[in-house]
C-alpha cells in the first residue's frame, strides 16, 4: 500500500536564552490510509510536537530544523502560510485533548461548522453548508443534529462535545486526521464510543489516523502500529501486538511493565528503574524507633471510618420558591465502613460522587443529614470539639492535581512542617525540621529538598512532598483521590508502590479513591462502586473483579481496555 | 434573567437610599442653611420665620422623608446662590456634559479597542512598543496638565482650536447640541480627547492583556488547525471572547467619565454640570451639591445596570445556564 505521511529524519528545535532543546530528534514514521498510528510515550517525549510539526503549528520558538514531511507525495516542509493554511482542515484535520476548551464559547456549534465548511469547500451556499454541517453532525453520531446546530458548546456534555470537535475536523474531508489525546479528558464509558468513532471513520473513509497518546490501553484498543517515543526520539516502531506483546527495547518494556493490571492482582508494580534513571536511593527511617511510628503504637482496634445515610446536596440553581430551585443530590445515602488497617477503593465516573464523599469524611464539607465517625468519634455534630479535632488529625488527604495542592509561596519545609507546628506535635523547632528532612528522606525526596519551592519539582514529586506533608501529623488514616491521575505511568507506578509500602510499615488506613479500574484492582482491598451519588454495590476486590453482583459494576468492567495483548512480564 | 435584574434592581435601590441619606446629610453639617441664605442683617425674628418655612424644625426623619418625597418627583428644591429650581439648572447643563462624555467615551472605545487588538495581535512590532509606551503617559499624567499642555499646543501655539467654553450650540428645544456645527465640533475635540486619555490607555491595555490570553486558548489554536483565515480568527474568535471583563471595566469607566469631567470641565470651562458643582462648592450652595450626587450616583447605577444586561447579550453562557 501507498503512505499518505512519510516522515524521515525529522528534527525539531526550541531555542531557548538557555540553548537549544531537542525536542524530537530523527523521528521517522509513516502512515497508510486507513490504518491507526498510535504515538505513545509519557509527558515531554515530543509526541505532541511532531503532531503540530506536521501542520506546521508549531509554538514559538519551535522550529523544524531538519528532515522532511511527505503528505501524499508533496513536501509539506517549507511551505508558505497561506499554503499551509489550505493543507489545515481540508487535508489534515485535528483532534485536541479537551473538548471542554476546543470550541469558542460565544459560538453555536453550527456557526463554527459552517464557518469550516465554506472555507474548506469554497463556493458553496448557506444552506448547502447548513445541510453539510447537519450531515457531519449525525456522522459523529449526534441526534436531532438540525436543532444542535443553534447550541452552544456549554449545552453540550464532554463527549458530546468532543463528537462536535470531530465533526469539525472531519468538515474539510481530510485524508489525515491527528488526534492529540482525544479522550485523556473522557469518563471510561465515553472514552469507548469515542475511539470506537474514530476507528470507524477510519475505515469508512480510508482516513489516516495518527493517534498521540500516553495511555497503553487507548493504544491497545485501536491502533494498527505502533510508535513509542522518548525523549524526543522513537525507539521502536511495530504492529501492535508485536510492541505490546514483544517489546523489545529496553523502555517499551518498562513502560509497559508499568502499566497496572487489570487481569490480575501483583504484589507490586514492576520496578521502571530505565526510566527514572539512577536514583540514589535515600535513608529510609527505623519505623520503630522514630517519630513517625509512633502512631502506629496509638493503634486501637474496631472501624477506622464509619459512614451511616449520608446524604448532601447541593443547589445548581437558586430560588425564591423551592419548587423552582434546582438540586443536585452528591451523596444520596451513602453507606460503609473502613476498617482498621485497610486499603478501601472508592470507584466511580466523574460526577458520581466520590470525590464529595471523601470531602465529606474529611471535614471539607458538612453533610445535610447522617452519620461520619472517625477512629470511633462522631465528627459531624460537634466539629470543633477536642475530639472530632484528635479524629481529624488522624487523617489526612492527598488531592489528586500535584500543581495546586502545594502553596507556591511556601518552601517545601513548611509545606510539611504545617502540620507539625499546627497541632504541637514536637517541642522544638529543631526537632520539628529534622522530622520534616527525614520524612522528605522517607518519600524518595532527599532532606534537600526542603528549602526548594514547588515550581522546582515535576508532578510525581510534587506528590512525594504531598504524602510527606500528610505523614507530618503522624495519621492512621489517608485518603487519597485520584493520587496518581495526573501523572505518568511510570511515576504512577513508583508512587502507588510507596503508598503501599507506607501502608505495610506505619499500618495506615487507606481511602483510595479513582476512575481506573486495573490500578483500584493493585491497590485495594475492599471496593465500593458509586453512581449517581449512591452505592451500588460493596465487595472484596477478587469478587468484584470476577463475579461483579451489580449491573454498572459489570458495565464499568467491560469498558476496561482490553489489555489481552499483553504479555506475561 | 428575570430574577437576577430584580435582584440587581434592589440592589439599586439600596445604593441610592444610602446616597440620597448623605446628601441629605450635607444640608445639616455643611453649615446653617438659614445663615447662607439670609444677609448679615436679618433679624432674629426673619432668621426664625426661614426656619420655619423651610420646616428644619421638623424631626429629623420628618425631614429626611420630604427631602425623599420631593427628590422622587424631581425637586430639589432652590439653590442658594442663584434662587432658582435645581433640577431646571441641571437640566439646562446636562447636554453640555453628556455631549462631551459621549464623544471622549466613543474616543476611548474606538481607538482603544482598535489599538488594543493590534498591539495584542503584532505584539512584537515596532509600533506595538511604540503605542504601549506613550499609552504608559495618558495613564502617568494627571488629566489637568494634560488638558492644559493641549491648550498650550492646539489653542495657544497653533491656534487652530479655541482654548474654552462651548460653542456653535443649536437648540433642538429640550436639547441644545453643540455636535451639529463645525464651531461646536472645534470646540468640544480637546475636552473630549482630554477626558478620554486615561480610559483609552485603560481599554488599550486591558484589551491588549486579553487578546494574548485568549490568542494562547485552545479554541484559537483549533480554529488555526482548522486552516481559518488570520482575519476570522482575530476577529471572529477572539476578539468577542476578550470583550466579556472589558465590558465590566467600561461600564465603570463612563459612570468614571461623567464624575470626573469636573476637571476636564473646570479647565476647559466647558458649561456643564461638572462646572456647576465646582462653582457650588466654592459658594456652599448645599441644593446645588446635593442633588448633583444624587444624580451622579444614579447614573453609575444605571450604567451598570446596563452592563449586567450587556452580559446577557454577549456570553450565552450566562444567557442559557447551564
Amino acid at each position: 500500500m501507498t503512505e499518505l505521511l512519510k516522515i524521515s529524519g525529522l528534527d525539531v528545535d526550541f531555542d531557548t536564552r538557555r540553548g537549544t532543546v531537542h525536542a524530537a530528534r530523527g523521528v521517522s514514521l509513516t502512515v497508510r490510509p486507513g490504518e491507526v498510528l498510535g504515538l505513545v510515550g509519557e509527558s515531554g517525549a515530543g509526541k505532541s510536537t511532531i503532531g503540530n510539526a506536521i501542520v506546521d503549528l508549531l509554538e514559538s520558538p519551535g522550529r523544524v530544523s531538519a528532515g522532511s514531511i511527505l503528505f501524499e507525495g508533496e513536501e509539506l516542509r517549507g511551505r508558505s502560510e497561506a499554503e499551509m493554511r489550505r493543507v489545515r482542515g481540508d487535508r489534515i484535520g485535528m483532534i485536541f485533548q479537551d473538548p471542554q476548551t476546543s470550541l469558542n464559547p460565544l459560538m453555536t456549534v453550527g456557526a463554527q461548522l459552517v464557518e469550516t465548511i465554506e472555507k474548506t469547500n469554497g463556493k458553496i451556499s448557506g444552506a448547502e453548508a447548513e445541510n453539510r454541517a447537519i450531515e457531519l453532525l449525525e456522522q459523529v453520531g449526534i441526534t436531532e443534529a438540525k436543532a444542535r446546530l443553534l447550541a452552544y458548546p456549554h449545552q453540550f456534555s464532554g463527549g458530546m462535545r468532543q463528537r462536535v470537535v470531530i465533526a469539525l475536523a472531519l468538515a474539510g474531508d481530510p485524508d489525515l486526521i491527528i488526534a492529540d489525546e482525544p479522550t485523556t479528558a473522557l469518563d471510561v464509558s465515553i472514552q469507548a464510543q469515542i475511539l470506537d468513532l474514530i476507528k470507524q471513520l477510519c475505515r469508512e473513509r480510508a482516513l489516516g489516523v495518527i493517534i498521540v497518546t500516553h495511555d497503553i490501553g487507548v493504544i491497545a484498543n485501536i491502533a494498527d502500529r505502533v510508535a513509542v517515543m522518548y525523549r524526543g526520539e522513537v525507539v521502536e516502531t511495530g504492529d501492535v501486538a508485536q510492541i505490546l506483546g514483544a517489546p523489545t527495547h529496553e523502555y517499551t518494556k518498562s513502560l509497559i511493565a508499568a502499566v497496572p493490571r487489570a487481569d490480575r492482582k501483583l504484589d507490586r508494580f514492576s520496578s521502571v528503574d530505565y526510566i527514572e534513571g539512577g536514583t540514589t536511593p535515600f535513608k529510609r527511617i527505623d519505623i520503630q524507633t522514630h517519630w513517625l511510628g509512633e502512631s502506629q503504637r496509638e493503634r486501637g482496634s474496631g472501624p477506622a471510618i464509619e459512614i451511616e445515610n449520608l446524604d448532601l446536596s447541593f443547589t445548581l440553581q437558586k430560588a425564591l420558591l423551592k419548587r423552582n430551585r434546582k438540586m443536585l443530590q452528591a451523596v444520596d445515602d451513602v453507606s460503609f465502613t473502613v476498617n482498621e488497617g485497610e486499603t478501601f477503593g472508592l470507584v466511580g465516573e466523574s460526577g458520581s460522587g466520590k470525590s464529595t464523599v471523601a470531602r465529606l469524611i474529611a471535614g471539607l464539607y458538612r453533610p445535610d443529614g447522617g452519620q461520619i465517625r472517625v477512629i470511633g468519634q462522631d465528627v459531624v455534630s460537634h466539629p470543633k470539639s477536642a475530639t472530632a479535632r484528635t479524629a481529624r488529625r488522624a487523617l489526612q488527604m492527598i488531592f489528586q492535581d500535584p500543581y495546586s495542592s502545594l502553596n507556591a509561596r511556601m518552601r517545601v519545609l513548611d509545606i510539611v512542617a504545617e502540620p507539625i507546628r499546627f497541632y504541637r506535635l514536637t517541642d522544638r523547632e529543631s526537632e520539628t525540621r529534622k522530622i520534616v528532612g527525614d520524612l522528605l528522606d522517607h518519600v524518595g525526596l532527599g532532606a534537600s529538598a526542603a528549602l526548594r519551592y514547588p515550581h522546582e519539582f515535576s508532578g510525581g514529586q510534587r506528590q512525594r512532598i504531598s504524602i510527606a506533608r500528610a505523614l507530618a501529623s503522624r495519621p492512621r488514616i489517608l485518603i487519597c483521590d485520584e493520587p496518581t491521575s495526573a501523572l505518568d505511568v511510570s511515576v504512577q507506578a513508583t508512587i502507588l508502590n510507596l503508598l503501599k509500602d507506607l501502608q505495610q510499615e506505619l499500618g495506615l488506613t487507606m481511602l483510595f479513591i479513582s476512575h481506573d479500574l486495573p490500578v483500584v484492582r493493585q491497590m485495594c482491598d475492599r471496593i465500593a462502586v458509586m453512581r449517581n451519588g449512591g452505592i451500588c454495590e460493596v465487595s472484596d476486590t477478587e469478587t468484584l473483579f470476577s463475579a461483579p453482583t451489580h449491573e454498572y459494576s459489570r458495565h464499568l468492567l467491560d469498558l476496561m481496555p482490553r489489555m489481552d495483548l499483553l504479555g506475561e512480564a | 434573567m428575570f430574577f437576577f435584574i430584580l435582584k440587581r434592581l434592589a440592589q439599586s435601590v439600596l445604593v441610592m437610599a444610602i446616597v440620597s441619606a448623605v446628601s441629605f446629610s450635607l444640608f445639616n453639617f455643611v453649615g446653617d442653611p438659614v445663615n447662607n441664605m439670609v444677609g448679615q442683617d436679618a433679624t432674629r425674628e426673619q432668621r426664625l420665620e426661614i426656619r420655619e418655612q423651610l420646616g428644619l424644625d421638623d424631626p429629623v426623619l420628618t425631614q429626611y422623608s420630604r427631602f425623599l418625597g420631593n427628590m422622587l418627583q424631581g425637586d430639589f428644591g432652590l439653590s442658594y446662590r442663584i434662587k432658582r429650581p435645581v433640577d431646571q439648572l441641571i437640566f439646562e447643563r446636562l447636554p453640555a456634559t453628556l455631549e462631551l462624555v459621549f464623544v471622549s467615551a466613543i474616543i476611548a472605545l474606538v481607538v482603544g479597542i482598535g489599538l488594543g487588538v493590534y498591539t495584542g495581535i503584532r505584539r512584537k512590532s515596532w509600533i506595538s512598543r511604540g503605542i504601549l509606551s506613550v499609552s504608559l503617559v495618558g495613564v502617568s499624567l494627571p488629566t489637568f496638565i494634560i488638558g492644559i499642555a493641549l491648550i498650550y499646543i492646539f489653542a495657544v501655539h497653533l491656534r487652530w482650536l479655541p482654548s474654552s467654553g462651548r460653542s456653535g450650540t443649536v437648540d433642538l428645544g429640550w436639547w441644545k447640541t453643540s455636535l451639529l456645527t463645525v464651531d461646536g465640533w472645534r470646540a468640544i475635540i480637546l475636552p473630549a480627547i482630554t477626558l478620554s486619555l486615561f480610559q483609552l490607555t485603560l481599554i488599550l491595555r486591558l484589551v491588549r492583556a486579553e487578546m494574548l490570553e485568549v490568542m494562547q486558548t485552545d479554541f484559537i489554536k483549533f480554529a488555526r488547525a482548522r486552516g481559518l483565515s488570520e482575519r476570522a480568527i482575530n476577529f471572529r474568535h477572539a476578539l468577542r471572547n476578550t470583550l466579556v471583563p472589558v465590558i465590566t471595566i467600561i461600564g465603570l469607566n463612563i459612570g468614571g467619565l461623567i464624575a470626573f469631567s469636573v476637571i476636564t470641565e473646570t479647565v476647559f470651562q466647558w458649561p456643564g454640570t461638572g462646572l456647576m458643582f465646582i462653582q457650588a462648592v466654592d459658594f456652599v450652595d448645599v441644593p446645588i451639591m446635593a442633588a448633583y450626587l444624587v444624580f451622579v450616583a444614579l447614573l453609575f447605577v444605571l450604567i451598570n445596570l446596563v452592563v449586567d444586561i450587556l452580559y446577557f447579550v454577549v456570553d450565552p453562557r450566562i444567557r442559557l445556564g447551564n
